[in-house]
């Protein structure tokens, strides 16, 4: 299918970024692995859907694609959880900043 | 006994001038916090006779509380009062919050608009206020008759314990959760608000309470 061949293309140029990361130093090594087995159990699953159906059917869920977007909201839903977190954490940190600007500025005069 | 007013203020050029001017009678020094207004709040205030600070830019009413409470201490307040920008609040009603705290009985004393009938408060922003209540004692395990008034008094003693790091509007909640963790003596009393179109206008809007609500779920969960 053309969507597979499409998806393939992509994750050969995803690890060539990936790799390029890590040669500039911008990645450390555990994410690189990382990232290189994330890509290819993409491909992997991308070039044999039945593979999913296995385990789909272990799950015990309709399709192989179907246990591939459970995950996958999952997830998605547990990034967008830390972010919150990240964000929270960054507004406490400029508050702070802003407060110690205030003190000094009353300070000075 | 020295008593300073924290007066957080975010644009509030119209209003300012006379808050400072009424609020200075009933205290011993008024402390503006200027949260990043663009206007021109922080010199009016400082002309009125007030210490001003200024936020560079703005963080939200609860972070400016926190910042103006700071400085109060270190000026070396005995009892410090909260107070609102708006115009809304009656100067008078800060004796009405301080004697608790004079006469010994609290450490922490709120004013209530639903302790006495003379506020006329709108009829959705009662209900709401209604669900902030019984939001706040099923969370928060506090019940308080106005948990989103911005008039209190805090004793020397109350305002080193009691800790705000919600940086927006749910420091109201988050002043009443700490009263209920570090176990304060807290009493509330009757206070008149007065709602002009203009302070109307400056309020948040009912939908806030929302934003406030998932706020203080999300820190408790993630505490």
């Amino acid at each position: 299918m053309i969507i597979q061949i499409v998806i393939l293309v992509f994750i050969i140029f995803a690890l060539w970024r990936t790799a390029w990361r890590y040669r500039k130093k911008e990645i450390s090594i555990r994410e690189l692995i990382f990232w290189l087995i994330f890509w290819l159990v993409v491909a992997f699953v991308v070039a044999w859907p039945q593979s999913t159906n296995r385990l789909a059917d272990i799950l015990g869920v309709g399709r192989g694609v179907d246990v591939a977007i459970y995950l996958s909201i999952l997830l998605i839903f547990y990034i967008i959880f830390r972010i919150f977190v990240k964000i929270d954490k960054i507004e406490k940190e400029i508050t702070k900043i802003v407060r110690k600007v205030a003190f000094d500025k009353k300070n000075e005069k | 006994m020295k008593i300073i007013a924290v007066i957080p203020a975010y644009n509030e050029e119209q209003t300012i001038v006379e808050v400072v001017k009424k609020v200075k009678q009933y205290v011993d020094e008024a402390v503006v916090m200027d949260d990043g207004s663009s206007d021109n709040t922080a010199r009016l205030a400082r002309e009125a006779g007030a210490l001003v600070l200024r936020h560079i830019i703005n963080r939200g009413q609860g972070a400016a509380l926190k910042t103006g409470i700071d400085y109060a201490l270190k000026r070396g307040a005995n009892i410090i009062v909260n107070f609102d920008a708006d115009g809304q609040h009656q100067a008078e009603d800060i004796k009405a919050v301080v004697d608790p705290i004079l006469e010994n009985r609290a450490e922490v004393v709120l004013g209530s608009r639903f302790l006495s009938k003379k506020s006329p408060i709108p009829f959705f922003r009662k209900i709401v206020l209604r669900g902030a209540k019984i939001f706040n004692y099923l969370f928060l395990g506090i019940n308080f008759s106005d948990p989103q008034s911005g008039i209190r008094a805090l004793s020397r003693f109350a305002a080193e314990e009691i800790d705000i790091t919600q940086d927006g509007m749910a420091h109201c909640s988050e002043i009443l959760a700490e009263i209920f963790k570090k176990k304060l003596k807290a009493v509330e009393v009757p206070v008149v608000v007065d709602y002009t179109e203009y302070s109307k206008s400056r309020g948040q809007s009912s939908w806030n309470a929302f934003k406030i609500a998932s706020r203080l779920i999300f820190r408790k969960i993630t505490k």
